[in-house]
């Protein structure tokens, strides 16, 4: 997994609440066997002014001149500003895996479903959960001047801009060791099989009707 | 209906949505020094919080809820840092979440863990149509090829799509036995909370996470918060298991479970069905909380007995001693808790894009102008425009294009006995382009077949399709056309869900055939005087 120590980007406002992941990436996407290629079609609904399809060259479609994405500089945008219960709805990771291909490295929002939270960190997007009144703050602050960039330093937990003092956010301490140093979490869980299959044997002498082999 | 909340309601006054509160008012909160009781007294809002160890010390001499129970019980290890592995006894998989975790443990030149705990069924891509001659689309067609191909390198049983016990992952479970009680169930589906019905602790993960488990059993884990959502009496006759979910997302809203476990109880859900109880925990995911549950009873061990994966002679004994505690303790302490008065419950539609933007049948589009927080108002005018809708439109006055009967919310024989009653006798309303019900399961529509449902949804002009998750997502080519306005019994309203553009209104399989007959929403006590 790509480590996120430090990320300094532009911030695009996405102002509503509960986007769910159908928005996100809209499900004829998913029939893609990779995990990689989701970028173009990221808010396909919102983005484009047609439908599009899997296989298509999306670069022939009509863009919709409203949405922030397609307007520069958002079109460059890596951090992502929105509201409560981002990425509700369905598990489907491609929504993460469409952020990050668009470039992505956070979202900033004053919460998040918890499917989607869990998902990002396996793949080094890093989901930060602010009070409403900083979620406000940044919508203004982001509106007024377009192209506003954020530096977001995990190490030290905070977000910080030209115009203001930082502000702190919480991360658990086992997501921040992984990301910061990039670490693929079964590896480590599989350091713990002894216990695993300990825990497995008096399971299974236990309650031996949930193992059929 | 009254709601008694803790630790929700001090959340919601603070993000400043004193506009809810206020329509409940007075709002009764269960004071913290008297937890033990069950004696529930109005007090300010704020006075119910207490310190963290304060409330740390109450709850380590207090009762366990279900879900500390099943957690205690397949926490193989405590990190230092506090993350918890978590055992997974049952693994379901499906075909579109699971290929690029299946490539994932390949490259890494890992094994799978345990083969025996998996389950697998294709179920989002297959045609609900005649099978024969496989799936059309080659990209769907390709998904399908890869879980089966996956399944068989790895030693996995599946049900193919010609099996008759192929249908949707969380009805086929349940169905085969392969849900019990008191077991972690994952899979790589939002809607895995549906297992919860059974006591069982089961939440959707990603596809990330389906690699973890694949490769190592289990879970690295947070422990979510505890909150019981109580429906207390009974409903009117009318009022099923949709309606009563419905009702709670939209008074709790969809991020109202965020970061809990749900336990629902109360006499009405008690009085539920399995089949009643699986609608519900089904769509805790649209309250926002990863896992809903319900208490063993009864009803749970006669449903789970007999069934193919469920234990047999001496084992079922030594099982069921188990199952007969999974229940929260009588002083258990819940974070947060709801209570709904079951006779407050009307049958519900939503109107929005959202499965919190629900309203009872004989109400009306609601204003966003009496809506006092701005974000909130933005939503409700942006899901208007969207639905094609205007504020004040009487409910009954919307009419219909299609109606989907099916999904893992609402695809069991009990919902297809349901809406078949409606339909009995009567037509599918000619302004209705489509009317078509999707069994969840070869069995369950083998089983309505003989029961003679089929009969009477096609004589009513009901297309009957073959088994899956069809236009729930429209993931295969069922599918709604832009503007196209649908009767769903499914799970989700949201934005292009059923279709690009296409728009849904959530309701039960009875409200949904009877939208089919009348051609709009009508309460099915209405139907006999059309």
């Amino acid at each position: 997994m790509r480590a996120f120590v430090t990320h300094s980007g532009i911030v695009a406002p996405l102002d509503c609440s509960n986007i769910d992941t159908d928005a996100i990436i809209p499900k004829q996407y998913l029939k893609s066997t990779c995990r990689s290629g989701f970028g173009v079609t990221l808010f396909d609904d919102w983005r484009y002014l047609e439908p599009g399809e899997p296989g298509q060259d999306h670069g022939q479609r009509k863009i919709n001149p409203d949405f922030v994405l397609n307007q520069p500089p958002y079109d460059r945008a890596t951090i992502l500003l929105a509201r409560d219960n981002f990425g509700c709805g369905s598990s489907r990771e491609h929504a993460v895996w469409a952020l990050t291909d668009f470039g992505f490295r956070a979202v900033i929002a004053s919460g998040f479903a918890d499917i989607f939270f869990n998902n990002s960190f396996k793949n080094s997007l890093l989901p930060i959960v602010l009070k409403e009144k900083y979620i406000d703050f940044l919508f203004q602050i982001v509106n007024d001047n377009p192209g506003y960039q954020l530096q977001i330093d995990l190490t030290q937990q905070r977000i910080s801009g030209d115009d203001f003092e930082a502000i702190g956010f919480e991360v658990d301490k086992f997501s921040k060791h992984c990301l910061l140093n990039g670490l693929d979490d079964i590896g480590l869980t599989l350091e713990h099989s002894d216990s695993i299959r300990d825990y497995e044997g008096e399971h299974r002498r236990q309650a031996p009707w949930l193992f059929r082999a | 209906m009254c709601v008694y909340t803790r630790r929700y309601a001090a959340k919601q006054y603070y993000r400043g949505q004193t506009g809810r509160l206020a329509n409940l008012s007075p709002v009764k909160v269960r004071k913290f020094g008297q937890i033990h009781s069950n004696k529930f007294e109005l007090c300010d809002i704020w006075a119910y919080i207490p310190c963290p160890i304060q409330k740390q010390l109450v709850r380590d001499m207090s009762g366990k809820t279900l879900y500390d129970k099943i957690w205690d019980a397949h926490l193989v290890r405590t990190g230092e840092d506090g993350t918890a592995l978590l055992y997974i006894d049952r693994h379901l998989v499906h075909e579109v979440t699971s290929p690029q975790a299946f490539a994932g443990l390949r490259m890494a030149g890992r094994q799978l863990w345990r083969a025996d705990s998996i389950l697998a069924v294709p179920d989002h891509n297959v045609p609900t149509t005649d099978r024969a001659a496989g799936i059309e689309d080659p990209v769907s067609r390709e998904q399908v090829n890869v879980l089966d191909n996956n399944c068989d390198e790895f030693g996995i049983t599946e049900f193919k799509m010609d099996d008759v016990r192929q249908g949707i992952v969380h009805v086929v479970g349940p169905e085969q036995g392969a849900t019990l009680p008191g077991m972690v169930v994952v899979c790589g589906d939002s809607h895995t909370s549906t297992h919860g019905a059974f006591g069982a602790l089961a939440f959707g993960i990603g596809t990330s996470e389906v690699e973890h488990v694949l490769a190592t059993q289990c879970l690295i884990q947070k422990k979510s918060r505890n909150m019981r959502v109580v429906v207390d009496g009974r409903v009117k006759s009318g009022v099923t298991a949709k309606d009563i979910v419905l009702a709670i997302i939209g008074k709790i809203g969809t991020a109202g479970g965020a970061g809990y476990t749900i336990e629902f109880a109360g006499e009405a859900i008690r009085a539920l069905s399995m089949e009643g109880r699986m609608t519900v925990c089904n769509m805790a995911i649209e309250a926002g909380a990863r896992a809903g549950m319900v208490a063993v009873d009864d009803k749970t061990i006669e449903y789970v007995k007999g069934r193919p994966f469920s234990p047999s002679g001496e084992t079922l004994g030594q099982a069921v001693a188990y199952w007969r505690t999974l229940y929260s303790d009588d002083d258990a302490i819940f974070d947060a808790e709801v209570i709904l008065k079951a006779v407050d419950i009307k049958p519900q539609v939503t109107w929005g894009t959202s499965p919190e933007m629900t309203v009872a049948i004989d109400a009306t589009v609601p204003d966003p102008a009496d809506e006092m927080d701005e974000v909130k108002r933005n939503g409700m005018q942006k899901a208007l425009d969207y639905m094609g809708l205007k504020p004040g439109i009487a409910i009954k006055d919307i009419s219909v294009d299609r109606v989907f009967i099916g999904s893992c919310t609402n695809s069991r024989i009990e919902d297809l006995r349901a809406a078949a009653e409606v339909v009995k006798g009567r037509k599918v309303a000619a302004v209705v382009k489509q009317a078509m019900v999707v069994p969840g399961s070869g069995l369950v529509k083998k089983q309505a077949e003989q029961e003679g449902l089929s009969v009477i949804f096609q004589e009513a002009g009901f297309e009957w399709r073959e088994p899956g998750c069809s236009m729930c997502l429209a993931m295969n080519a069922d599918r709604l056309k832009a503007g196209e306005r649908c009767a769903s019994t499914s799970n989700r309203n949201f934005e292009g869900r059923q279709g690009q553009g296409g728009r849904t209104h959530l309701v039960s399989p009875a409200l949904a055939a009877a939208a089919a007959i009348a051609g709009h929403f009508i309460d099915v006590a209405h139907l006999e005087n059309l």
